[in-house]
């Protein structure tokens, strides 16, 4: 039998042909790399190619052809598409690796207890040293007030869209949620500018900063609850109303708790989502270098806005303070996601 | 304690599309009617119109009357909350709510819309509804666990415990036996022929063996072709349907020669 290859086997009514053993992919791994690394090093590398892609086409090209000689042309056809499976999964994650690496080794050089404590005041660019603190609890301060509002209209408006609306005016709420999902962010601040800040109805303070972000959390909460509230099974609406249950009560007491994990989520994401923004919140607030807890009243400062702040400076510590608190951020935002996922597990509907 | 229904002249409409046509029809108390006939000809259709739950599904009405001891329910002050209230439902697929426990799925219906004046205590409905549908003794060990966990089976009869937990004086069943093994099954059908004492039921099946063992009496439901409303085409005792129909279709149907 292991005369013919898969293919052969194939058509001639065999269950079995020959098949690449398992060692010739690492193999053939082992040998492109040494192939590139040779290219390299010889300095052939006249089309300008890195070594990593002459690997991957001398790895892609030999299996392909071995493949061909020895299993057939379906089973090659196969690894081909392996491998540049793959390889756009490599492609799509170095740069995030990339940057994650980056900013954790530049960011953690400035990583001390006093980071996190103590604030900008009475610290000049050029100085090392400073801290967070005062960015950190504006950016808890405009997102905190941002998911207050936006969570609870944008939940509403969700359960409007799939247990109310219909005819006109849920397509053309639907609509313009679609639009408001397209907002570039610095229009959201450059809205809340002119329509309250230029009209005088507000300052610009934390508040200002944390209606901007509404702009932008309010439809990805809506859209990410309506998703939820629609694999709700119709049957559950349907029991609960057959018992005689009034319907705000079935939404209120069975779909919304039926969906809950999946709303967590959602409202999770969007915090995590606008938690990064920056450009609103320069257009709506001042920077400051010391502790505002007053959102209503006076500049305050927040991770984004701190970062901008410090890149702005140009000197080398200014920069470093940069990077950690873009490390700083980027823990604050995974620990959100983190405490989305262990919430959306705790209360996921259990079967035992 | 149960009580009559008749229907007189029913049309029902999902918007433009009329899909079940003059429908006249009286079930007495205490007693099971099984609706049969071909799948699209209307039988959930008109189940849902007896307790206002097909209004549920958008652009669906319905006009005509249906009397439950003489009150129209599609009189104009009449609350549909309170009609479903008074006629229980059990669906063709189990549905416990997911994120209850088996206790929490039993009252369900109390706690969410407690009526006044009833001052039984929880504990004694979980009891006796689980009791009434015949799965007290196969759960009682676990009552705070979730209803989601037990077999397909048992929860249909957590769902018909549920149902009765309100103490309905109706219980309508859409095909609630087509999701469940031979044995769940058997178990369900004793449990309607106690409940027949109780209640007036109505139930939906596709087996004609289980509407000949289960029911007192027997309604035929027919299409002429699909896109056609579907009608009534004969309504009498299970076994003169069975033995002796009266119509052509009905004998066409009950013999196997369809279609
Ligand atoms: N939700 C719905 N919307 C529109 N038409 C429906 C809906 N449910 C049922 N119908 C139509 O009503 C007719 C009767 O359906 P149904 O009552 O489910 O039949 P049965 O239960 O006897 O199989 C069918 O033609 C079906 O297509
Ligand atoms: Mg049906």
């Amino acid at each position: 039998m292991s005369g013919v290859d898969a293919q052969q086997a194939e058509v001639e009514g065999h269950l079995s042909g020959r098949r690449l053993p398992r060692w010739s992919t690492p193999a053939l791994a082992g040998g492109a790399l040494l192939v590139g690394l040779i290219v390299q090093l010889t300095g052939w590398t006249v089309v300008g190619l890195a070594p990593g892609v002459v690997a991957a086409i001398v790895f892609l090209l030999g299996q392909a052809i071995t493949s061909l000689a020895i299993e057939g042309r379906r089973h090659s056809k196969d690894r081909i598409a392996t491998t540049l499976i793959y390889a756009t999964f490599v492609v799509a994650l170095t740069p995030l690796l990339w940057i994650l690496i980056t900013v954790l080794v530049k960011g953690l050089s400035v990583f001390d207890w006093t980071f996190f404590t103590s604030t900008m005041r009475n610290v000049s660019p050029r100085q090392p040293g400073g801290g967070i603190l005062h960015a950190f609890l504006g950016t808890l301060e405009q997102v905190g007030i941002a998911t207050l509002v936006s969570v609870p209209v944008g939940l509403l408006a969700a359960i409007y869209l799939v247990e109310f609306g219909k005819g006109r005016l849920k397509f053309w709420i639907s609509f313009f949620v679609d639009v408001m999902t397209g907002v570039p962010s610095i229009v959201a601040g450059l809205f809340i500018y002119t329509a309250l800040i230029l009209t005088g109805v507000l300052q610009q303070s934390g508040f200002a900063a944390a209606l901007a972000l509404c702009i932008l959390m309010i439809p990805v909460v809506i859209r990410s609850s309506e998703e939820m509230l629609k694999i709700v099974p119709n049957d559950l609406r349907e029991a609960a109303l057959a018992l005689g249950v009034p319907k705000w009560k079935v939404i209120l007491r069975i779909v919304v708790p039926t969906a809950i994990s999946g709303l967590i989520t959602g409202a999770m994401l969007a915090v995590a989502r606008v938690a990064g923004e920056t450009a609103p919140l320069l257009l709506t607030t001042f920077l400051a270098q010391d502790i505002n807890l007053n959102a209503f009243n006076g500049s305050q400062t927040s991770l984004p806005t701190f970062i901008w702040d410090q890149i702005s400076r140009g000197t080398t510590s200014s920069v470093n303070r940069a990077w950690g608190a873009a490390l700083a951020l980027i823990l604050f935002v995974l620990i959100i996601y983190a405490a989305a996922r262990i919430l959306a597990a705790r209360f996921t509907p259990k079967s035992r | 304690m149960s009580k009559q229904i008749d229907i007189n002249d029913l049309n029902i409409y999902y918007g433009n599309f009329l899909a079940v046509e003059g429908v006249n029809l009286t079930v007495r108390a205490n007693s099971v009617m099984s609706f049969i006939g071909p799948s699209g000809c209307g039988k959930s259709t008109v189940l849902r119109c007896i307790n206002r739950m097909h209004e549920v599904v958008p652009g669906a009405r319905a006009e005509g009357s249906v009397r439950l001891d003489g009150e129209n329910i599609y009189g104009p002050n009449v609350d549909p909350v309170l009609v479903r209230r008074t006629i229980g439902m059990v669906f063709q697929r189990p549905n416990p709510f997911p994120t209850m426990s088996i206790y929490d799925n039993v009252v369900a219906g109390l706690r969410l819309e407690k009526t006044k004046g009833d001052k039984r205590n929880l504990d004694e409905v979980v009891e006796s509804s689980l009791r009434g549908a015949n799965l007290w003794e196969e759960v009682k060990d676990r009552l705070k666990k979730p209803g989601a966990g037990l077999s397909g089976g048992q929860q249909q009869r957590l769902c018909i415990a549920r149902a009765i937990a309100v103490e309905p004086k109706v219980l309508l069943m859409d095909e609630p036996c087509s999701a469940l093994d031979p044995i769940s099954t058997l178990a369900i059908e004793d449990l309607i022929r106690e409940l027949r004492e109780r209640y007036t039921i109505i139930i939906v099946t596709h087996n004609m063996q289980q509407a000949s063992r289960v029911s007192d009496m027997t309604a035929f439901f027919n299409l002429a072709a699909v896109g056609k409303p579907g009608k009534l085409i004969e309504v009498g005792p299970t076994q003169q349907i069975f033995t002796n129909p009266q119509e052509k279709q009905t004998e066409d149907y009950i013999s196997g020669r369809f279609g």
